[in-house]
């Protein structure tokens, strides 16, 4: 089957199941355009590109799918840098295709033409310029693949107007093929058995132990098996800002937000632990404050798919790479081989204590006054208590986010869309794009 | 003058993708990070369809650990490995354009024939020198011309492989057993 470029990677958007995008045509992306009318996906138009690729960043953080926004070439393409670069900071899965002038105009400072694989180099996970609309079904297979495996992130596809226009033999790839042509990239999900044991034995001794959970509970879709083994084990939970939700703030062992903006409790539970149990964090300087002193008495078992993150910034004693639903289901099998809560020590005094401060510190603020001004934290917990429990709230970046990350009930998964690469803006487009 | 041999450098060995763009990725890796490539050179591989990248840089052991799994989370990255000087081969070479005027022209030849380089090109008042050897060597040997007038000099960057264990192959089976 003959197709054009533009039709082979609308056709392959479909092939991957996108069902929504986000985007604002121009020149070089045009004759992708044109297939859209005739596909089933839908095209959300924006007004400006960052609209698009933060749009496509909040659609992917509630679904779990890789969001997918398209924007023209040059100017379009630095706009949805600035997403591209908070989907990298938050490992969110994105596919973002860019337009781009004629292969054969390229290097001639083109009308609208931008070096985009080379400005959105640091900010994505892998980028591509497509040079025959052959390789365009297989690209944006890698595409998916890679954004939404291992740690996910964003990546790239820039697309020449030429190559959109010139036609090609459509062709899926297989798995085989995506394999074969990706010999650098073998994300390892599955964590090492002996380190599992270790940091089962870690446990088993720890009096003060204390879960940091991270966003990589939700990338992983672990927050069941999270909650599995905290009801095995015992163990009090932080959730982090990325985490808010991972684990419900309406169970008794849930301390809420940990680090600068965190509350007494979770702050001090982590200061005074003797073992940390790192699932899908990263040790984020807004987590740990000085690195020299956080933790000072806690051993460390880390988890994390990014091999990288383990030791970056605190060398961990028990370093697993994994996926951390995979590797919290083999945590759990191993915790209840030796024998599960019971033959673990008596953490009661632990408790006593994190229940203590929990009593004599708790979050608080000002009430309004009498004026008719209210507080920001009151009207937060206003809305809180007047909307269901499922909610998915949306904040941008700054003090308000931190009140909500605060007085928020976050008593489900994927309920609450905020992240740290310090953009603020118009987020409440993600609430909408759903 | 000092190389990179008088401080502890680290050679990373790095088998990449032989595609479009690949060099500016590890570069770019590298200065995003904040580490100083002192050394770099780049061919493909007998395998066309890999390169292999040979980065000399002088950093601490655990910050080069960091920038080690970052190069590897690059997707066209297939392996990399670090050479421990002690235990690999290195070599470069050197050209060098070295003024020669004819009273000097001897000396200069003579101590190319000590380093046991060659000559590569004549002029009237100058020469071309070819030299390949470990990168010490090129350091002594560029001290050395270095009085003789340097016109153009161009090193390679070094390029290095893991030197071959010299256990009998009964052995290593052996202790492959117990380990």
């Amino acid at each position: 089957m003959k197709l054009t470029g533009a039709q082979a990677l609308i056709k392959s958007l479909e092939m991957e199941g996108v069902e929504v995008m986000f985007g604002l045509p121009g020149g070089a992306i045009l004759p992708v355009y044109d297939p859209i009318i005739d596909s089933p996906i839908r095209h959300i138009l924006v007004r400006h590109e960052q609209g698009a690729g933060h749009m496509a960043e909040g659609y992917a953080h509630v679904t779990g799918r890789p969001g997918v926004a398209m924007v023209t070439s040059g100017p379009a393409a630095t706009n949805i840098v600035t997403p591209l670069c908070d989907a990298y900071m938050d490992s969110i899965p994105l596919v973002v295709v860019t337009g781009q002038v004629p292969l054969t105009s390229i290097g001639s400072d083109a009308f609208q033409e931008c070096d985009t694989t080379g400005i959105t180099m640091s900010v994505t996970k892998h980028n591509w310029l497509v040079t025959d609309a052959q390789d365009i079904p297989r690209i944006v297979r890698q595409a998916f693949h890679i954004a939404g495996t291992g740690r996910p992130g964003p990546v790239l596809v820039d697309v020449p107007k030429d190559i959109s226009n010139s036609t090609m033999d459509w062709h899926w790839p297989t798995d085989a093929d995506l394999a074969a042509d990706l010999p650098g990239y073998r994300p390892t999900l599955k964590g090492h058995p002996r380190m599992i044991k270790e940091a089962a034995r870690l446990i088993a001794e720890s009096r003060r132990p204390v879960i940091y959970a991270g966003g990589g509970i939700l990338k992983a879709r672990a927050a069941e098996t999270l909650l599995e083994l905290v009801e095995l084990t015992g163990i009090p939970v932080v959730t982090t800002l990325m985490a808010r939700g991972a684990f419900p703030d309406t169970h008794e062992l849930c301390l809420g937000m940990p680090g600068m903006h965190g509350n007494y409790t979770a702050v001090t539970s982590m200061q005074k632990a003797d073992l940390l149990i790192a699932l899908g964090s990263r040790f984020d300087d807004r987590v740990t404050g000085k690195v020299g002193t956080f933790a000072p008495d806690a051993k460390i078992i880390h988890v994390d798919v990014d091999p990288a993150e383990l030791g970056k910034v605190r060398r961990p004693d028990v370093p697993i790479v994994g996926d951390c639903r995979l590797v919290i289901e083999e945590l759990v099998k191993a915790v209840q081989a030796g024998g599960g809560a019971p033959a673990q020590p008596d953490r009661s005094p632990w408790m006593t204590q994190l229940r203590a401060w929990q009593a004599q510190h708790p979050l608080t603020y000002e009430q309004s006054y009498d004026d008719g001004v209210l507080k920001p934290q009151f009207v937060i917990e206003q809305l809180r208590d007047s909307t269901p429990e499922d909610t998915i709230v949306v904040s941008g970046v700054g003090q308000h986010q931190m009140w909500t990350s605060q007085y928020w009930r976050f008593a489900h998964p994927y309920t609450w869309v905020a992240g740290p690469t310090g953009w603020c803006g118009p987020s409440t487009a993600t609430a909408a794009s759903r | 003058m000092a190389g990179a041999n008088e401080y502890r450098h680290h050679i990373l060995s790095v088998l990449v993708e032989n595609k479009a763009g690949v060099l500016a990725r590890v570069a770019g890796l590298f200065s995003r990070r904040g580490f100083n490539i002192y050394s770099l050179a780049v061919a493909p591989t007998d395998d066309p369809r890999f390169s292999r990248i040979t980065i000399v840089v002088d950093v601490e052991s655990k910050p080069l650990e960091q920038v080690t799994k970052q190069l590897f989370k690059l997707i066209n990255v297939v392996k990399i490995s670090e050479l421990d000087p002690a235990a690999s081969v290195e070599r470069e070479l050197v050209l060098a354009t070295v003024q020669a005027e004819a009273a000097a022209r001897g000396q200069i030849i003579e101590l190319v024939q000590v380093f046991e380089g060659k000559i590569v090109d004549v002029g009237h008042d100058a020469l071309t020198v070819m030299l390949a050897g470990p990168p010490s060597k090129i350091d002594d040997f560029e001290e050395i011309i270095r009085g003789y007038g340097i016109v153009e000099l161009q090193r390679t960057g070094r390029v290095a492989l893991a030197k071959l264990e010299r256990q009998a192959p009964r052995l290593r089976s052996v202790s492959g057993k117990v380990g």
